[in-house]
């Protein structure tokens, strides 16, 4: 079976996941997200016409605001033209499937989709579908993969720690739902860090998710201890339902990251967290706004990493 | 009409031959093997030089999708289907729209399948009206109107009492309940094993527990009730172990699986491939290996296609918002070859399970050669290597996760009824 998101020449595609992506195409796309910086924590980023007279077409099946504006913004940057549909859940109560909006909007000449879905597999269906010539970038697929969220935090980690090969990093959270956590384990695995850990309740870990290569720890005060990159998840609402969890009180309580439990990890360590925070559900203002958070710069660092993405895909070099 | 089928590898698992005969038909039925009965002229001779000559194939579970969901397939494509496929007989399970829970829809069915000349139709009558699991359907009535078993297909039964008050009642009157273990709230939403494949994919999960569980409370049941009970579609290693254990209780229990996971596991989803999206799931190589375990030493009584023929666009959506199905009659001999060769089972032992074996387990006496039996047969070239391709099968439902794999096994005639109602 070839990876989907590779040609015939091993180049980038499609980007769907970071899943089965070398690590020589995740390092250059670092390594281009560098050069559309400037070095420090928060950069300004110079428009470049590196897409010039391409379409970009972000297409969210779910709603977005923050994804799809720095995808925007990342093309802008890079001067493509840009279209942007919130199909929400409308399109398939309107009877048109899927297929069918995307051979649309094909015919409207676009070069490159950025897709947002609330299916695992749908960025996959699409790239499978057009043509050659179009590339597909996947924004988030229910809870199978965000791989530009996952480069962004292995450019922000990369950025603040140097190297990968003498990280411990932990991932905190409801891993079960998390798209994130997937790109984000396959990425840290493929780019040689030594140690990854997830930590959670059971109820929010899948089945076999140490097979990912990661270590299961159920409890803060080990699962921290002595990490060098702490990556929150985000807690939704819903969780609470569906008898996952008894409260957003004893998530917190157990499973929250206040300043006690960062101090288990390495005095050094940076926090994560991709956005939007649910502050006091799975992470206390004192962390989040304190000297150990990167959150900001991650979302800075986004745009490079966006931007990276699609010149790579579109062969601007 | 007088048939005569020349110099054909027989093999009749029931009669243990295995052998070059010749065959012959008259009235309908086998008149002899071997030699010509007196006076014998045949109307009509079929070569079967090279190939091989085997009781029709008894498929136990072949949706049609008649009546009410026309637009995935129809009686005709589908019966046209079957006999392709070396199909001489299928039960057909009654989720179709409306449900076979009334005589006068059972009657309608097997008269417009009687008139396609094809093969024969055994419906399964739906044990509880419109499937819903709370009342129970006039199931003496079904049983006159031609239905030879109950069972509510994949709809769940949730509530335990009416199963009891089900397998009572359809004990009392000798019924068999043909049923699929799968616990409605643990596979509720789920469209993947609870394994690897799921937890890399990021799609909801049907675990293991879903079977054994649904199977913990049926097998109790049915010692509580003594019914009759077959078991369709176990697809976990914990499953067969459980079926294993029962059966050597005693209990009367029959059991079977699909040719999809004979061959399949949950890694056939690949990159969210939605052919591989079936119900049951296809779980880990483990469980595969199991079920092969469990099919060789009679644990596993039958295979089956599991037809479930869906309409192409069902297939062009995300993974779990696919319909779940496969097409699989024309399927069914080539995979039960292609096992046969894989583990070095003698063709006859593995014709077994999807002739004389189903048709046990239908109550009929037919999956066998023997002279005097109606002449439903299968003539099929051993030799012949084909790739499956969706457009070349007769079914309407064009979707298999076998798509462009190399088979060996095409059939050459089938008869129903001494009459040759499909040829290459």
């Amino acid at each position: 079976m070839r990876n989907p998101q590779l040609n015939q020449d091993g180049e980038l595609q499609h980007l769907l996941s970071t899943e089965g992506l070398p690590a020589r195409i995740m390092r250059d796309i670092l390594d281009k997200a560098a050069t559309f910086l400037d070095g420090s924590d928060q950069p300004e980023i110079r428009k470049v016409p590196l897409l010039h007279g391409k379409s970009v077409f972000n297409i969210f099946f779910e709603n977005s605001t923050r994804t799809r504006t720095t995808f925007e913004i990342a093309a802008k940057r890079l001067s493509a033209d840009v279209v942007n549909l919130n199909i929400g859940s409308s399109s398939t109560s309107k009877g048109e499937t899927l297929l069918d909006t995307v051979d649309n909007l094909c015919a409207m000449h676009a070069d490159m989709f950025v897709v947002r879905h609330s299916q695992s597999g749908a960025a996959h269906l699409i790239a499978r579908h057009v043509a050659p010539e179009i590339h597909v970038i996947n924004a988030g697929d229910g809870r199978h993969a965000h791989p530009t969220q996952a480069l962004l935090d292995m450019f922000t980690i990369r950025h603040y720690k140097k190297e990968f090969h003498n990280l411990r990093v932990a991932i905190v959270g409801d891993v079960l739902h998390s798209r994130v956590a997937r790109s984000q384990i396959h990425a840290l695995t493929t780019l040689g860090v030594p140690e990854v850990r997830v930590i959670a309740p059971k109820t929010l870990l899948p089945t076999m998710v140490e097979n990912l290569g990661v270590h299961v720890y159920h409890d803060m005060a080990k699962g921290l201890r002595d990490v060098d990159v702490i990556l929150m998840l985000r807690l939704q609402n819903e969780r609470m339902q569906g008898a996952l969890l008894p409260s957003a009180q004893e998530y917190f309580k157990h499973y929250g990251l206040t300043e006690e439990k960062l101090s288990y990890a390495k005095p050094d360590a940076i926090v994560m967290h991709p956005g939007p925070m649910n502050r006091g559900v799975e992470i206390d203002s004192a962390v989040a706004d304190g000297p150990n958070s990167v959150i900001l710069s991650q979302v800075t660092f986004g745009i490079a990493v966006r931007m990276a993405v699609m010149s790579t895909l579109a062969g601007g070099r | 009409m007088n048939i005569h089928i020349k110099n054909g590898r027989v093999i009749d698992p029931k009669n243990q031959l295995d052998a070059v005969r010749d065959v012959f038909i008259a009235a309908g039925k086998i008149a002899a093997i071997g030699n010509a009965p007196e006076g014998f002229v045949a109307s009509q001779t079929l070569d079967a030089t090279g190939l091989v000559v085997i009781p029709g194939l008894i498929d136990l579970s072949a949706r049609l999708r008649e009546p009410g969901n026309e637009y995935m397939a129809t009686l005709e494509s589908e019966m046209s289907a079957a006999v392709a496929g070396g199909v001489t007989s299928l039960s057909c399970p009654p989720d179709t729209d409306p449900p076979l829970d009334e005589p006068g829809l059972v009657e309608m069915l097997k008269y417009r399948a009687k008139n396609l000349h094809q093969a024969r139709v055994y419906p399964i009558g739906a044990l509880t009206t419109g499937l819903k699991g709370q009342e129970l359907t006039e199931m003496a009535e079904l049983v006159d109107a031609g239905c030879v078993a109950f069972s509510q297909a994949n709809a769940p039964l949730t509530d335990t009492r009416v199963l009891l008050r089900a397998m009572q009642y359809a004990a009392t009157f000798d019924f068999p309940l043909w049923l699929h273990p799968q616990d409605y709230f643990l596979s509720k939403n789920g469209v993947a094993h609870d394994g690897e494949v799921a937890t890399r994919c990021g799609l909801a999960a049907i675990p293991v527990c879903a079977e054994t569980i649904a199977l913990a409370t049926m097998l109790t049941l049915m010692r509580e009730t003594g019914a009759r009970l077959h078991i369709g579609r176990i697809s976990s290693a914990a499953g067969v172990e459980m079926i294993r254990a029962a059966k050597r209780e005693g209990l009367p229990l029959t059991c079977d699986m699909s040719i999809n996971h004979l061959h399949l596991s949950e890694m056939d989803i690949g990159f969210f491939d939605s052919n591989c999206h079936l119900i049951p799931p296809l779980r880990s190589l483990r469980d595969r290996d199991a079920l092969r375990a469990g099919l060789l030493d009679g644990t596993i009584d039958a295979i089956c296609s599991n037809h479930s023929p869906v309409d192409e666009d069902a297939k062009q959506l995300p993974f779990a918002e696919s319909e779940a199905g496969a097409t699989g009659l024309e399927l069914l001999l080539p995979m039960v070859l292609k096992w046969a060769n894989q583990v070095s089972l003698p063709l006859s032992d593995a014709i077994s399970k999807a002739t004389l074996q189903p048709a046990r387990i239908l109550g009929l006496d037919a999956g066998h050669l023997s002279v005097g039996a109606s002449a439903d047969l299968c003539i099929f070239n051993p030799e012949a290597d084909w790739e499956i391709k969706p457009a070349a099968l007769k079914s309407q439902g064009k979707n298999t996760p076998f798509n462009g794999m190399n088979v060996q096994g095409k059939v050459c005639f089938t008869l129903v009824e001494g009459l040759v109602v499909y040829q290459i």
